[in-house]
């Protein structure tokens, strides 16, 4: 036969029309370009233009078209009509579902507005969410961080004015060596993947510490394989190591955090171990100039690291001599950390090398002249290039707060927070935790909330207690049990209402929170909670209103059914005043925008808030007249001032010269702006103000022009934190409001101004050597939560999730391909299919996160391998911790900050018979939405 | 039997970086959405909410576990399509001629009007790289995007496969493998590129970029048998006590 080549048209048109948002198909807020066919979304990819990922795209977002046309979209309102989780529903009008809404919360807010809860699950509205709650009148709101990771916000919050998470970047442009401890698929998603792909093209290494050896952990350079719970240990012996060989930047330490100041050494003292302060509240330090007391951001100070100071009787240590006294102790040492945290002490040691290596002897220079706080000016900046990112894998630990301490505490001795080649904040970080607000949960019946729910609590004073001492807020978020709660506990909404601990609740108002499956501890328990009933026979809960797009698991236990658009359909706004896009070079915020109009009878569940909020007469959502404000969330996007001049969107504002980025009034064409832009803004930060943001002018100068602050915000790091001690020192007696008696020892323990380290507390609750084996999940990076549908795409990557062995379990127990193992926990058990994997921590076994379903749930077929073979971890938590015959309810979460203790979790294996599906089985749902189609051939160009 | 070229003007192909190939699975669905919308028949979904969900894809990617000999084991991501090798047996095994070799950038299409569905491709690739489609019955693979990098309806910069533009850690690469001279023959020349497979005499095109050497710190933080430690002089110890400590921070700063 010859050659035959045929003609092809190499030049195809790509697309009517291009349209430019904001992805969701995850937390991390890409860009992307919707090509547009006929009026349909026809393909989907990254826009090159945007901050955040240049045009990348991952699995995730690529599949974005079928989340979009899923067959598990809720089509209308829907009212329950038969038992709860039944998923017998009525399809009502908008007018009735929002009427059925008003009059249950009409009353509510009449007489008792904290019996409403609301709480949302994964979405990033929340500065617009809050607001509403707090026009409600009830401290019952909160997000979803505390189950999710805010150990890591807090932490970094009360360290260092800043976390990990997507606030902050390694400099991806100067680091030589980045070390990541428990991150798998999280925030930031694409910047990661990104930047380890940027910084190995030109020979940086990377050090990747967690249990599982996938994702970043299978490129890494080098595998610290850790035992689940010991990173913080891993950390401080890295840290005595330095410490030791004074591998340490002493001048950023003098200079830029609280190392030098002076703590009150006496025992008696009702200050013992709080900073001496000024009579204005500043903390003093000795100026080693002049050998005097001064306060710490005086001009030409030179705070000493070394001096102790003896005031009234009283000795005063700087916090550096607390910082060696504790970590240069014996039991910091690599021999004596080694065997629980599962690394060989050579290694602690190397990695500790190669940390001062790079930071110290691979330092460098940039020639940007700049000027810190103190008026002092630096010809240039000082680049120890060493960074550090984390994420949920340290803080979803009943001791997560303490090790994200100890990390920044790593990172700020090695002076690589805010330097060249280190760790730097995106707007608007950095940001002292004193500008933050602090909680509020004064309640007046039919009026608004006090403040702000949520916040920054300094001391025991700031707490959200009631007169009688009780807990204030549904979830305990700020109690003795958790003080520094900055997220709430959303884990602990559901046990807590059905307990009536601490009291009542008439209405749940979830928004995007699977609760009733992978988004709860205790699964089966939280199911029996929604559906329980009093003596009367009526639900413990007695109204249950929920919002999803989807046909999720907790769509059959609401009452009250409002059906969300998909991310394609709706407005949103990445905001400054939230979780905005920011770089650490710019500032930058986004949309969403309808690309394209529902064809269901569903609204955007924010544009739902703003006619809900005008029915029950909230007043930022009334006008005078009493008529609704803002027609829908487009409309308070662009009108809505959160004080004079500064609204959800930086971008386009009415300033005084015409346009501009920053401080103006509402402008009625700001969405087109964007729109027409891409979808956002980006305003960048000035060369001179790029690093050392905390202490350097000119950062703060354009952080108040730009509208972040009023004023400038400079601070020092806080190595000691003082709010910590302060509870410590309510333990011990001091002050009026004072602790309940079983809580003073956990919080003499666990509240250290220092960082420590103790074991998790499931290992002190249950039998270690019965459970023997630490049971984790990781999210993957094709595939996220449950928050939108299960992709037709996707589903074929990750349709099932076995449960990942090390080589040693497998062996010791005499597993092989195809079987099945009976996981049990001190709390549950379950039964499910097994893999073998050799680069696992030899103790750790795991699975992927939230890949099981429900039958019945998300359009999916009974036999879906999903329901069949998929399974939850979740079953295995319990949200309190095993009972300690105190008649307590402890709950599995960290003693700080409330955060959810997933990985604690310990379990043991057995080898079990096949049964026909992965157990425990759940009955099916009744689906509201049908099944999807047997085939797809999906192409919506002619 | 079908006829190859004696030889191409060009040699299109793909570079892959195993070493930072992160295993996201990014270009598979990036594929399947370019792909699904343009060259050819859309590629299908079987049971797409069913029990058994299976379609077609262009690209996949798979995860091998290697157990060195001393160490702890390593997870290779490893990303598989088409590799448009220049002695390609699916081309020659075609019985309607529907396989080709474009004789202007080797790209390996198939002529989806002259596909019998026969299979015989798909049998002699020793890859795996073609997949039969179940709705329309012709064999799908990778066209290296032949419909986007000649696209004058693209911008230039987006003239690239695909899976390649989306690609979010950098570890893929496109151009002419055929031009020493070109970013990718450099690439494959610093970092050591390889054929899959090459004793299957198919000469690949695609290359693939080995993952660097791992675990180096287990080797110079020295065990304990040995006596030296390279790291060692990075942590001389200063002081063996919070005393000791503190006597060498007034020493140190003194100096400061």
């Amino acid at each position: 036969m010859t050659l035959h080549q045929p003609k092809i048209n190499t030049s195809p048109k790509v697309s009517d029309e291009v349209r430019k948002t904001t992805c969701y198909m995850c937390a991390c807020r890409c860009g992307i370009n919707v090509h547009m066919k006929d009026g349909k979304v026809a393909y989907i990819e990254g826009n090159r233009d945007h901050p955040v990922n240049k045009g990348v795209l991952c699995a995730k977002g690529s599949a974005g078209i079928m989340q979009h046309n899923a067959p598990s979209r809720l089509r209308a309102p829907l009212k329950r009509v038969g038992p709860r989780g039944s998923g017998e529903f009525e399809e009502i009008s908008w007018d009735e579902a929002l009427g059925l809404a008003t009059e249950w919360l009409a009353p509510v807010r009449e007489k008792n507005p904290e019996k409403l809860a609301f709480f949302t699950g994964r979405d990033q509205s929340q500065s617009f969410t809050s607001f509403w709650a707090q026009n409600f009148g009830t401290p019952n709101y909160a997000a979803h961080g505390g189950f999710c990771s805010v150990n890591m916000a807090a932490a970094g919050i009360y360290t260092m004015g800043g976390a990990f998470w997507e606030f902050g970047q390694p400099d991806w442009d100067y680091t030589k060596l980045f070390m990541i401890f428990g991150v798998a698929e999280d925030h930031d998603s694409n910047p990661i993947k990104m930047g380890i792909g940027k910084i190995k093209e030109r020979g940086a290494r990377v050090i990747g510490v967690n249990p599982i050896r996938s994702g970043y952990n299978a490129v890494a350079d080098d595998w610290v394989g850790i035992t689940p719970g010991t990173d913080g240990l891993f950390i401080l012996s890295l840290i005595h190591e330095l410490l030791k060989a004074g591998r340490i930047d002493l001048d950023y330490l003098a200079r830029f955090t609280n190392a030098p100041c002076l703590v009150n050494m006496d025992p008696d003292s009702p200050e013992h171990g709080l900073l001496l302060r000024d009579d204005d509240g500043k903390t003093l330090v000795i100026d080693r100039k002049t050998g005097k007391l001064t306060p710490f951001d005086q001009p030409g100070v030179q705070p000493d690291l070394s001096a102790s100071h003896r005031k009234a009787g009283i000795t005063h240590k700087p916090v550096m001599h607390l910082i060696a006294e504790r970590y240069l102790d014996d039991q910091y040492a690599p021999e004596a950390v080694a065997e629980k945290c599962g690394i060989k002490p050579a290694k602690i040691r190397a990695i500790a090398a190669e940390l001062a290596r790079v930071a110290f002897d691979e330092a460098f220079e940039l020639d940007h002249e700049w000027t810190d706080f103190r008026g002092e000016t630096h010809k240039t900046m000082t680049g120890r290039p060493v960074s550090f990112h984390s994420m949920r894998g340290i803080s979803a630990h009943s001791n997560g707060f303490q090790t994200c301490r100890s990390l920044h505490l790593l990172q700020i001795l090695l002076g690589t927070v805010e330097v060249p080649g280190g760790f730097r904040f995106k707007p608007p970080y950095p940001k002292p935790v004193s500008a933050h607000p602090k909680p509020h949960c004064g309640v007046t019946p039919g009026k608004p909330l006090d403040g702000p729910h949520l916040g920054f609590v300094q001391g025991p004073d700031d707490l959200a207690l009631k007169d009688d001492g009780s807990a204030a807020r549904i979830d305990k978020a700020f109690t003795w049990e958790n003080p520094m709660s900055a997220h709430g506990l959303m884990h602990m909404v559901i046990s807590n209402a059905h307990a009536g601990d601490p009291y009542k609740i008439d209405t749940l108002f979830m928004y995007m929170a699977n609760m009733s499956w992978n988004s709860s501890m205790n699964t089966r328990g939280v199911i029996d909670m929604l559906t329980d009933t009093d003596e009367n026979g009526d639900y413990v809960i007695p109204h249950i209103i929920y919002s999803d797009a989807y046909s999720s698991e907790m769509v059959a236990y609401a009452d009250l059914i409002f059906p969300d658009t998909t991310y394609l359909e709706r407005h949103d706004c990445i905001s400054l005043l939230d979780r905005p896009i920011c770089e650490a070079d710019a500032a930058a915020d986004a949309i969403r925008w309808p690309v394209v109009e529902p064809d269901r009878d569903v609204r955007g569940f924010q544009s739902v808030l703003c006619e809900l909020g005008a029915r029950l007469n909230l007043p930022g959502f009334v006008n005078e007249d009493g008529s609704q404000k803002y027609a829908d969330y487009g409309d308070y996007i662009t009108n809505h001032e959160r004080k004079p001049g500064i609204g959800p969107l930086a971008g386009w504002r009415m300033g005084e010269d015409g346009l501009t980025h920053g401080r103006g009034g509402p402008n009625e064409a700001q969405l087109d702006h964007y729109i027409e832009n891409g979808g956002f803004m980006v305003k960048h930060i000035p060369e001179d103000a790029s690093y050392y943001k905390p202490w350097n002018k000119a950062y703060q100068d354009w952080a108040v022009e730009l509208g972040l602050f009023d004023s400038p915000q400079h601070y020092i790091f806080d190595l000691y934190a003082e709010p910590l001690r302060r509870f410590q020192l309510a333990a011990e007696g001091h002050g009026d409001r004072q602790p309940p008696d079983h809580l003073r020892e956990r919080i003499k323990e666990t509240l250290d101004p220092l960082p420590i380290w103790y074991a998790p507390f499931e290992d002190t609750g249950v039998d270690t050597e019965e459970f023997d084996v630490h049971a984790l999940t990781q999210r993957p990076m094709a595939m996220y939560h449950s928050w939108g549908t299960q992709n037709a795409w996707l589903r074929q990557i990750h349709g099932h999730n076995p449960l990942y062995l090390p080589t040693n379990i497998w062996q010791k127990h005499g597993f092989a391909e195809g079987d099945w193992a009976r996981v049990t926990s001190a709390h549950g058990e379950i039964t499910v299919p097994v893999a073998h994997m050799a680069a696992l921590n030899e103790n750790t076994v795991w699975t992927w996160n939230a890949i099981g379903k429900r039958k019945g749930a998300w359009a999916l077929d009974k036999d879906a391998p999903e329901a069949t073979k998929g399974f939850l971890l979740n079953h295995l938590i319990h949200e309190l911790l095993p009972p300690k015959g105190d008649g307590l309810r402890w709950a599995n979460s960290d003693p700080v900050t409330g955060q959810a203790a997933w990985f604690d979790l310990r379990v043991k294996i057995e080898k079990a018979e096949a049964p026909a599906e992965a157990q425990p089985g759940f009955d099916p749902i009744k689906s509201p939405v049908g099944q999807g189609p047997d085939h797809l051939e999906w192409k919506v160009g002619k | 039997m079908t006829t190859l070229p004696e030889k191409t003007d060009r040699k299109l192909g793909l570079v892959i970086d195993l070493d930072t190939c992160v295993g996201c699975h990014a270009c598979v669905v990036s594929c399947k959405g370019w792909n699904t919308e343009n060259y050819g028949a859309p590629l299908s979904d079987q049971d797409p909410y069913g029990a058994d969900p299976t379609g077609t894809f262009l690209n996949r990617v798979h995860s091998y576990e290697v157990q060195p000999e001393e160490g702890a084991a390593q997870l290779i991501h490893f990303p598989k399509s088409c590799l448009h090798c220049e002695d390609a047996p699916c081309v020659t095994v075609c019985p309607t001629g529907a396989s080709y070799k474009r004789t202007e950038d080797g790209i390996v299409l198939v002529n989806e009007t002259d596909c019998i569905g026969c299979g015989l491709c798909a049998w002699a690739c020793p890859y795996g790289a073609r997949e039969m489609d179940a709705a329309e019955g012709v064999m799908k693979k990778c066209t290296l995007c032949v419909d986007r990098i000649y696209n004058d309806n693209l911008p230039e910069v987006d003239q690239v496969p695909a899976c390649v533009r989306t690609c979010p850690a950098g570890a893929r690469h496109f151009g002419d493998l055929g031009d020493p001279d070109s970013e990718v023959s450099q690439l494959v020349a610093e970092r050591g590129g390889m054929d899959l497979m090459p004793e299957q005499g198919t000469k690949p095109v695609n290359q693939y970029l080995p993952p660097r050497p791992k675990d180096e710190l287990d080797r110079t933080a020295a065990p304990e048998d040995s006596e030296i430690d390279v790291l060692a002089p990075y942590l001389n110890p200063v002081a063996d006590s919070p005393k000791g400590f503190l006597g060498w921070l007034d020493k140190t700063l003194e100096k400061l």
